[in-house]
């Protein structure tokens, strides 16, 4: 059993979140309804919730790819507050977090017509990595994907289009992890290795935010859970919180849900 | 990372695609060649004809093989929102821009080396001593026509009837860049070849606006 409560100090800086009253509107429609959420930098977030609740909006505004209508959004390091200034801008990325947040969307953002190789590559280099070449070669051994390195992603079935998808994300070794979903269509041996690369996250202090389905074994490693319901915060254990009730309550919900 | 450096990546990438997949390139070919040639064989037109009616001719089969081929310049970035991806990446919106304006610069202008021998041909008109010219007017003339096509291509990427959105946007702003096309072609088509500067400025004017436009608005224009 992975231990819970405030996560270990050590290792690399990372980036922690802020939502302060955050709205995101459709036209009429609300998807998120003020939102406050300080998610402390190292921490690992389980995103639960039924489907339309807000959190794959949720993840997208994190990810810089979405404005929220209302309300702030603030990154903050190891040594930082995370207390949010009133006069902070929408979206406060002054030292430009881009290349500390990885994501992994309900699509694969990978290109089908360029092999996995070029791929990655592709992505390396506009991440401006070093040692391409060999940081490309382990991330594809890693993912079991070695040897179809030259294949066009096209040819990939969805579980092996989802294992690059998820070493693009970690190509550049973010500090923020966004996972939407990030298991669908991964098989047993893609679930355990996606479970030894998560914990391997967890350990070296990368702040994770998944938005994942009740059933997913990797929720256990999670050091806090959030639930949303239309689009508002119902739940949440809090940094240094146990999550275990709110995801056994999920679970429970989840599997009344199924029978 | 410059905005050099990543335009350079992502002009790189746009060709692997295209040159792999040869999508845009060979319908774009041979829609453009079905115009001309049917024009030919409805008009069967003379040689003064030809020098007279020709230029224009010759542009409206760009900017239709333009229209064609620019659609899918930020369309096909939809299909596993790639356009995410390189949202995500810590480049500058211009460089995403700026990427699809040279890959659809070179994409047309390989549409036009095709094109204009196979129009001289028909047409009966001799391009011998006007290729450096002739190549100045086309590339002021379709570096502003894929200015201003992969700007409305970005625009209307996210719309309903999108295929429909791009041409009824695009033709009446490329109106003006057309007349100075066709004209500065017409002074060329002449039996005294002449390469009228007044032209050429006009469309030298409407490249930098439309650039500095697509500059200023990288940020707007790839936003969700």
């Amino acid at each position: 059993m992975p231990a819970h409560g405030t996560p270990p100090s050590a290792g690399p800086q990372s980036l922690g979140i802020s939502f302060d009253g955050v709205e995101k509107c459709f036209g009429s429609f609300v998807a998120i309804r003020s939102v406050t959420l300080q998610i402390a930098p190292g921490e690992f977030v389980a995103l639960l919730g039924a489907n339309g609740a807000g959190k794959t909006t949720l993840l997208r505004i994190a990810s810089l790819l979405m404005n929220p209508t209302k309300g702030n959004i603030r990154f903050t390091r190891d040594s930082e507050s995370s207390q949010p200034r009133s006069a902070a801008p929408r979206i406060t990325n002054a030292a430009s977090p881009k290349n500390l947040i990885g994501m992994v969307a309900h699509s694969t953002l990978l290109y089908d017509e360029l092999t996995a190789e070029e791929n990655l590559t592709l992505f390396a280099e506009l991440y401006d990595l070093s040692d391409i070449s060999s940081r490309v070669a382990n991330s594809l051994d890693a993912c079991g994907l070695a040897s179809r390195a030259g294949s066009l992603v096209r040819t990939f079935s969805r579980g092996m289009r989802q294992r690059l998808a998820i070493a693009r994300a970690l190509l550049h070794e973010p500090r923020l992890l966004l996972l939407d979903e990030p298991a669908a269509g991964l098989d047993r041996q893609g679930l355990a290795w996606f479970s030894e690369t998560l914990e391997r996250l967890r350990a070296d202090r990368c702040t994770v935010l998944m938005s994942t389905h009740a059933r997913n074994e990797s929720l256990d490693l999670a050091t806090r859970a959030v639930s949303l319901a239309n689009g508002r915060v119902e739940h949440d254990s809090g940094t240094g919180g146990d999550p275990r009730p709110i995801l056994a309550a999920v679970r429970a919900n989840s599997r009344g849900d199924n029978q | 990372m410059t905005t050099a450096r990543a335009t350079a990546i992502l002009l790189a990438k746009e060709l692997r695609l295209e040159f792999r997949t040869r999508e845009l390139l060979s319908a774009t070919v041979v829609f453009a060649l079905i115009v001309v040639v049917l024009f030919s064989f409805a008009f069967n037109p003379t040689a003064e004809e030809s020098r007279q009616y020709g230029p224009g001719l010759l542009w409206i089969a760009f900017l239709f093989a333009g229209s064609l081929m620019l659609h899918p310049s930020f369309g096909r970035e939809h299909a596993n929102d790639t356009l995410d991806a390189l949202r995500m990446a810590p480049v500058s919106s211009f460089a995403i821009v700026l990427g699809k304006i040279l890959a659809n610069f070179i994409f047309l202008a390989v549409v036009e080396a095709i094109l204009v021998p196979v129009f001289g041909v028909l047409y009966n008109i001799s391009l011998a001593g006007i290729v450096g010219r002739l190549t100045i007017v086309l590339a002021l003339g379709t570096m502003g026509l894929v200015i201003t096509g992969t700007v409305f291509s970005a625009i209307s990427a996210h719309a309903r009837m999108r295929e429909l959105l791009l041409p009824l946007l695009l033709l009446p702003i490329l109106a003006p860049l057309l007349i100075a096309a066709v004209e500065a072609t017409v002074g060329l088509f002449a039996d005294q070849p002449q390469l009228d500067r007044t032209w050429l400025a006009f469309l030298a004017g409407f490249d930098i606006v439309f650039f500095t436009a697509s500059w200023i608005l990288s940020d707007f224009l790839i936003e969700e």
